[in-house]
């Protein structure tokens, strides 16, 4: 996931573990997509415990990101495509 | 089985992809070095991917490559294999923190690989709670000595499955 290093992001959550980070997207943002490990998101495939929760807030995406080392975090990026291509997925 | 140009079949040797945790737990590259000669002795051919770290501490431990194989980077070896590029017979995960719980997860969902999830460390029994996808858990408190490990990895005995 080098791409997602270079990005612009802002960290909402870290040091919690994958499932609390799930937990954490649907209960504050009212609008998420359930995705399966392995789905492309910024040209990226997401690792993750099925189903993988990725929040939606306006034009900003708000998603898990996992290294094996620093546990997952959870990133928020504003990107107006991607957040539109995945409000476009099915519920 | 596949057909060769001259007509005959021929059989592709089984493959196990080893994914490396952080290597934090000195016991990891013991055991991935252990696992890939038991491996190899079966006629399985090991592919390990892990981080920079976890596969330098190998590279550098086999430099003439008596037991390591292809070594890969992990994220190219998730990309491979999401995109249908490459798949593995069996997949090994190495679990000592909720990240490799987490790669365990992603590659149980997408490898057709039997999966293996070796958990170890002070945390192991909280972490094996936490393995609810289908999978052969091989795990024992083990940090820096990697017999209780190597033990419950022999009583599986993964590459004879």
């Amino acid at each position: 996931m080098g791409c997602v290093e270079s990005m612009n992001y802002e960290i909402v959550l870290r040091d919690a573990t994958f499932k609390e980070s799930r937990d954490y997207i649907k209960k504050t943002y009212a609008e998420f997509r359930d995705v399966q490990p392995g789905f492309k998101i910024f040209d990226t495939h997401v690792i993750g415990l099925p189903p993988i929760a990725i929040g939606l807030d306006g034009d900003f995406v708000i998603f898990p990101f996992t290294k094996p080392c620093h546990g997952t975090f959870l990133l928020r990026v504003e990107d107006k495509e991607e957040a539109a291509r995945l409000r476009a997925l099915k519920k | 089985m596949d057909e060769s140009v001259t007509g005959e079949t021929t059989t592709q040797p089984a493959t196990a992809l080893l994914v490396l945790g952080c290597p934090q737990v000195p016991v990891q590259t013991s055991i991935a070095l252990y696992l890939i000669n038991r491996l190899k002795k079966a006629g399985i051919v090991p592919i390990v991917a892990g981080n920079k770290a976890a596969n330098t501490l190998l590279v550098v431990a086999d430099p003439d490559r008596h037991y390591l194989g292809e070594v890969m980077d992990l994220d190219r070896a998730v990309v491979q294999i999401t995109e249908k590029k490459r798949d593995f017979d069996r997949c090994f995960v190495f679990i000592h923190n909720d990240a490799g719980v987490t790669y365990a997860g992603t590659m149980s969902a997408i490898s057709k690989a039997k999966v293996y999830t070796i958990i170890y460390g002070e945390h192991y029994e909280d972490l094996q709670k936490q393995i609810d996808f289908p999978c052969t858990t091989i795990a024992a408190k083990a940090v820096h000595n990697p017999l209780p490990l190597k033990k419950a990895l022999d009583e599986v005995a993964p590459w004879a499955a």
